[in-house]
């Protein structure tokens, strides 16, 4: 009888002291404007160790337009609430953050908050960043700050009301945000610590590879579970076991490092320009994010265990499969004529270089189809010097049947994982995604 | 049976149905125009106009093809009478050894069909996937901008920045 009450009372005492927090929180005074700082201003060490974190933060691939110049924004961000466009982050006083203070810079990282007081959209990872430490961020402005100014205004974000109105921001903020930097876990090693601070902060991981939840949080205990973006899956970080062949450090450090895994696969979409980045970071801070992610691996449900023998064999047992399915058949036509080359057994490709068979292919083995048809959609195109995988793309020769034909014949021939269903659908599904994007 | 419609003439062929593309017009059909290069979709010597889309003939099997026109180099002109892209590449001597070139002259004749009027940065993006390993890519470029009605290359843009973000490849 009187439990009720209080309960009662101190629910809506919380729910009236969060409100109060988040109203208070929704307008941040502006700095004052500096005057561009010249470049002189900042030593060369500081740049150089700000190169590596503006790399390790992964902030060019964001702030980036295609075809656009570095870190002068403009690039889409396609949300469940509607487009957000990347700002310029280039020294330009007027469009970019050129009379920004460092205390303004270190603000919007840790807070959220730009120059003037606006809150800017959790899009930027300011959720993860707030963990950076106050050398790191100075170092990032140091970099940025002596980029070339680049004049280019981003268009402006395309959102449903009432999520275009930014204070609101703050009751997202009192649940998402927790501000500062985290204590090292004494229990572990410098590495780990060092990796956490990587993956957890700077790197911020799990923006993409965890579900979000219906306000585009990261869903709360489910932290690198898998997630979607850019009509691309992220894949679960914690059931690298899961793998036809469990991943090594040694192989992460080489995917993280070159894009290419030879037991699981090249990166492509969304991961492709991080692994860039990551290709001009020390290798330490690479094999520090490999040591932390390996440590964060659940436990395997039984389904999923599927010995690497049996991968092996993949390919001669899913024949017979494969001859069962009309699609497959199909698929096997294709399949001489457009992937053979490269994929079949007896392709030159697959010995140098260590490429794996598809029977290891991650997205081959995935859950959904997803990933194999934004593959033969639109393949990997050249992406300058350093390029080290290629594949031309089959969205504009392959039908949508056709597309679903393919996957039908890998699947049945390469993995030991049942067939995929309404795979037709799926294709046309992510070729609308991708042309509305 | 396979059927093809290759440069407005239908043909029926009895091959394989994985054949890829491009083995069926130089066995088959005797249309020498383009070229095996890699067999891997990465030079583009191979390129034919497949449905208005410039595609790799030697990665796709015509049983792929069904009702869609191909059209090769061959449509376009012929020596004594060169059509427009032949006639601008042979006055701008865009080839050196010439086995890319059939291949190139049909990525470009594929954009120009859809677009007369494209611009630089449009003819740069679109011509990307075929290599020339004498480099003449500076004449081939000044060839099509004249039939596209482009400035001719002086003004040409600064090349693009070494590193963009690039989120899934063609989206």
């Amino acid at each position: 009888m009187t439990r009720k009450p209080i309960l009662l009372a101190a629910t809506g005492a919380l729910i009236v002291a969060a409100l109060i927090v988040a109203v208070w929180s929704m307008w941040k005074p502006a700095i004052a404007p500096l005057s561009a700082p010249p470049a002189s201003s900042f030593d060369s060490q500081t740049r150089l160790a700000g190169a590596r974190v503006v790399a390790l933060g992964d902030c060019i691939v964001c702030h980036t337009a295609k075809g656009g110049k570095p870190f002068a924004g403009g690039l889409p961000l396609a949300t469940p609430f509607g487009t957000i466009y990347a700002t310029n982050i280039t020294p330009d006083v007027q469009t970019g953050i050129g009379n920004w203070s460092l205390e303004a810079f270190t603000r919007a990282v840790r807070h959220g908050v730009a120059r003037d007081g606006h809150l800017l959209y959790p899009a930027f990872p300011y959720i993860h960043f707030t963990r950076m430490s106050d050398p790191d961020i100075a170092a990032a402005y140091a970099y940025l700050m002596t980029r070339e100014p680049v004049s280019a205004s981003a268009p402006p974000n395309d959102l449903i009301f009432p999520l275009n109105f930014r204070p609101l921001l703050a009751f997202w903020n009192v649940l998402f945000l927790r501000a500062g930097e985290r204590p090292a876990e004494t229990s572990k090693d410098a590495e780990w610590n060092r990796g956490k601070l990587l993956v957890d902060g700077l790197g911020h991981c799990a923006s993409c590879h965890s579900p979000l939840d219906a306000i585009g949080g990261e869903k709360s205990g489910h932290a690198f579970d898998g997630g979607m973006v850019d009509g691309w899956e992220a894949p679960a970080l914690n059931a690298l076991g899961g793998a036809p062949k469990p991943w090594t450090k040694e192989q992460l450090v080489a995917y993280l490092r070159s894009g290419r895994a030879s037991e699981h696969g090249a990166a492509a979409g969304p991961m492709l320009p991080v692994t860039r980045d990551l290709a001009s970071v020390p290798e330490q801070d690479v094999e520090a994010i490999a040591t932390y992610i390996l440590s964060l691996q659940k436990p395997r449900p039984a389904v999923a265990n599927v010995s690497a023998q049996a991968a092996e064999q993949g390919e001669t047992q899913g024949r017979t499969q494969a001859e069962t399915s009309a699609s497959a058949q199909r698929g096997a036509i294709l399949f001489g004529a457009s992937c053979a080359q490269c994929h079949g057994p007896a392709a030159p490709m697959q010995a140098i270089g260590e490429r794996p068979t598809l029977a290891y292919s991650t997205a081959v083995n995935a859950a959904t189809p997803r990933n194999a048809i934004q593959m033969m959609l639109g393949g990997i195109g050249w992406h300058g010097a350093d390029t080290m995988n290629y594949m031309p793309a089959f969205g504009e020769i392959y039908s949508d049947r056709q597309i679903a034909d393919l996957a039908a014949y890998i699947r049945a021939a390469y993995s030991q994982r049942g067939p995929w269903n309404d795979v037709e659908a799926t294709v046309a599904k992510v070729r609308k995604e991708n042309n509305a994007r | 049976m396979i059927t093809l419609t290759v440069n407005g003439v239908q043909h029926a062929l009895d091959i394989d149905p994985s054949t890829p593309l491009l083995y069926a017009l130089r066995d088959g059909l005797h249309l020498h125009g383009a070229k095996f290069g890699c067999g891997l979709g990465q030079c583009g010597a191979c390129t034919v106009i497949v449905g208005g889309e410039a595609v790799f003939s030697c990665l796709v099997p015509v049983s792929s093809i069904g009702a869609r026109p191909v059209r090769t180099v061959e449509s376009l002109g012929t020596a004594e009478h060169p059509g427009p892209l032949q006639k601008s590449f042979i006055e701008h001597q865009a080839a050196q050894c010439g086995y890319c070139i059939a291949g190139m002259i049909m990525r470009a004749q594929a954009l120009l069909d859809r677009n007369p009027h494209p611009t630089e940065s449009e003819l740069r993006e679109h011509m990307e996937p075929n290599l020339c390993r004498c480099g003449t890519h500076m004449r081939i470029l000044a060839a099509i901008r004249e039939v596209a009605h482009l400035p001719a290359g002086d003004g040409v843009p600064a090349a693009k920045p070494p590193r963009t973000a690039n989120h899934g490849g063609t989206q």
